[in-house]
């Protein structure tokens, strides 16, 4: 297993917005089947890290390895970007993308959320992916409403509906980013559900989140963010059981 | 009912005005009518797609001229666009000697093209802040997606941004049919020319114009009617499933 290809490594990423530096050096492996959680306070820099994973946001410095692959910047007068923005394209297409706020495109149904990314970047016929998104549909429990439009959905169903896009692609690595801070109470329960069940068939996996019980049940390890540097990672007994810092012991306090 | 069929045939029993003559000169004004709009509001939006695209760009080179032309054209009279275009064209040196003049000699294809210069202007603007609307969700999902910029924009910003301009955009074709009328004061036999005309010739104003308005009333509802069914149709996406 040594010459399998780690799905995502990044090293050192360092991230300006101004002359704040919100990200100071953060790194993270992500070898096959692993479920990282990233947990910190609001802005601790987490989400703007998983952002940097995908280049949504261009780091100013560090590395991004994906599937083995470097990816390869070059330094322009607006400052850093992907030497090859084909590159940046493939890579974008092992990883796929869940939003806090959903982000369905809202003129398409639910399949056709689903089948668009498959069809028209990765070039899979029409009838492949459409039979493909309807098991996915099934599976986080929208078969029926393949035809809605996102407005026609309460939050869970289009968060459901937003992974089952994810998972459309195939990806190697999923990134969520505080996939249920946007719904009701009633409905988180549904969406993380739905994200136990594919950590328990080892889909590789980073999650952003707030969710602590889903960090401490289901990931492999937690990293515990502030001001842009880790300040506790490992495994989420250690972490979230049994914390060394000051921060995360207060991070973790129960709130009134 | 009867009474007022009755009515009616006693009308057009003893009127001289509306003959089968003064109706062909209006069904005339009625093809010429329909032919100059729709074909500058089709040349006009074909032109507008890239103008509204260019008109959002980065590139100072290519945003500028687009926001110029955008600009003149909507901030002086149509009908000036139309005389500039109509009696300026002769004064441009050897036209009258090329084979353009064979076409641009008669008013129609001028006013067909001061008319397109105007509505893609407007129409570049209605698109340009329909592109500007798309949720940036949508977009970064799409970049997420790994989508290149032409894919997102043909997939996603277009068909978006299309469906919010329709409102808007059936207003700029009323008004185009509105502002077509003024293609009479380049003798052009369109509706309203139609109308100038039986009223020169029987001295009836009221009856050679309300008659055209009534006909400019129906082609207004006609085409309210027609982006009302777009409007149900593509914008459907944007209800809830209650409503």
């Amino acid at each position: 297993m040594a010459d399998t290809p780690i799905p995502l490594e990044v090293q050192n990423i360092k991230k300006r917005f101004g002359d704040t530096e919100v990200l100071k050096g953060l790194s993270l492996q992500a070898h096959k089947g692993d479920v990282i959680t990233l947990i910190g306070a609001s802005g601790s820099g987490k989400s703007t890290f998983l952002r940097c994973m995908n280049l949504l946001e261009q780091p100013n410095e560090g590395e991004l390895f994906v599937h083995g692959e470097q990816i390869r910047f070059k330094e322009t007068r607006h400052g850093r970007e992907p030497a090859d923005w084909k590159q940046v394209v493939n890579m974008r297409a092992r990883l796929s993308m869940v939003f806090q706020s959903f982000n369905l495109w809202a003129h398409m149904t639910l399949l056709e959320n689903v089948i668009e990314a498959p069809v028209h970047v990765l070039g899979k016929s029409r009838q492949a992916a459409t039979e493909h998104a309807r098991a996915l549909l099934e599976r986080v429990g929208l078969a029926e409403r393949a035809d809605y439009y996102p407005a026609q959905l309460s939050g869970g169903q289009q968060q459901r509906g937003a992974i089952a896009r994810a998972l459309a692609m195939d990806p190697e690595v999923m990134l969520f980013d505080e996939p249920t801070s946007a719904l009701d109470p009633e409905l988180v329960g549904d969406v993380l559900k739905v994200m136990r069940d594919l950590a328990e068939e080892g889909r590789t996996m980073i999650v952003v989140t707030h969710e602590m019980a889903f960090a401490r049940d289901v990931s492999t390890q937690v990293i515990y963010l502030h001001q842009g540097q880790v300040e506790e990672a490992g495994p989420p007994a250690e972490v979230l059981g049994n914390p060394k810092s000051e921060r995360l012991k207060q991070f973790l306090a129960p709130k009134h | 009912m009867e009474a007022l069929m009755n009515w009616l045939e006693a009308q057009l029993a003893d009127n001289s005005i509306f003959t089968l003559q003064t109706l062909s000169y209006y069904g005339q004004g009625l093809t010429t009518t329909v032919q100059l709009v729709f074909l500058s509001l089709i040349i006009g939006l074909v032109m507008a797609v890239p103008l509204a695209i260019g008109r959002g760009s980065k590139k100072a080179w290519l945003r500028l001229p687009i926001f110029f032309y955008c600009y003149v054209f909507r901030g002086t009279p149509l009908l000036v666009q139309l005389y500039l275009i109509y009696y300026g064209v002769v004064f441009v040196e050897g036209i009258q000697e090329s084979w353009l003049w064979v076409i641009l000699e008669k008013p129609f294809v001028p006013a067909l093209i001061a008319f397109t210069l105007n509505t893609a202007a407007y129409t570049t603007e209605i698109f340009r802040g329909a592109i500007k609307a798309t949720p940036k969700g949508e977009i970064e999902a799409a970049r997420a997606y790994g989508m290149s910029r032409g894919l997102m924009m043909r997939r996603i910003v277009l068909p978006s941004a299309f469906r919010r301009a329709l409102p808007a955009y059936g207003n700029e074709v009323i008004f185009m049919l509105h502002a077509s009328a003024i293609a009479s004061v380049v003798t052009i036999m369109d509706l309203t020319g139609a109308a100038r005309f039986v009223y020169a010739r029987f001295y009836a104003p009221f009856d050679a114009f309300l008659f055209v308005a009534a006909i400019y009333l129906c082609l207004t509802f006609a085409i309210l009617y027609l982006f009302r069914y777009l409007e149900k149709r593509l914008l459907a996406h944007l209800k809830p499933a209650s409503g």
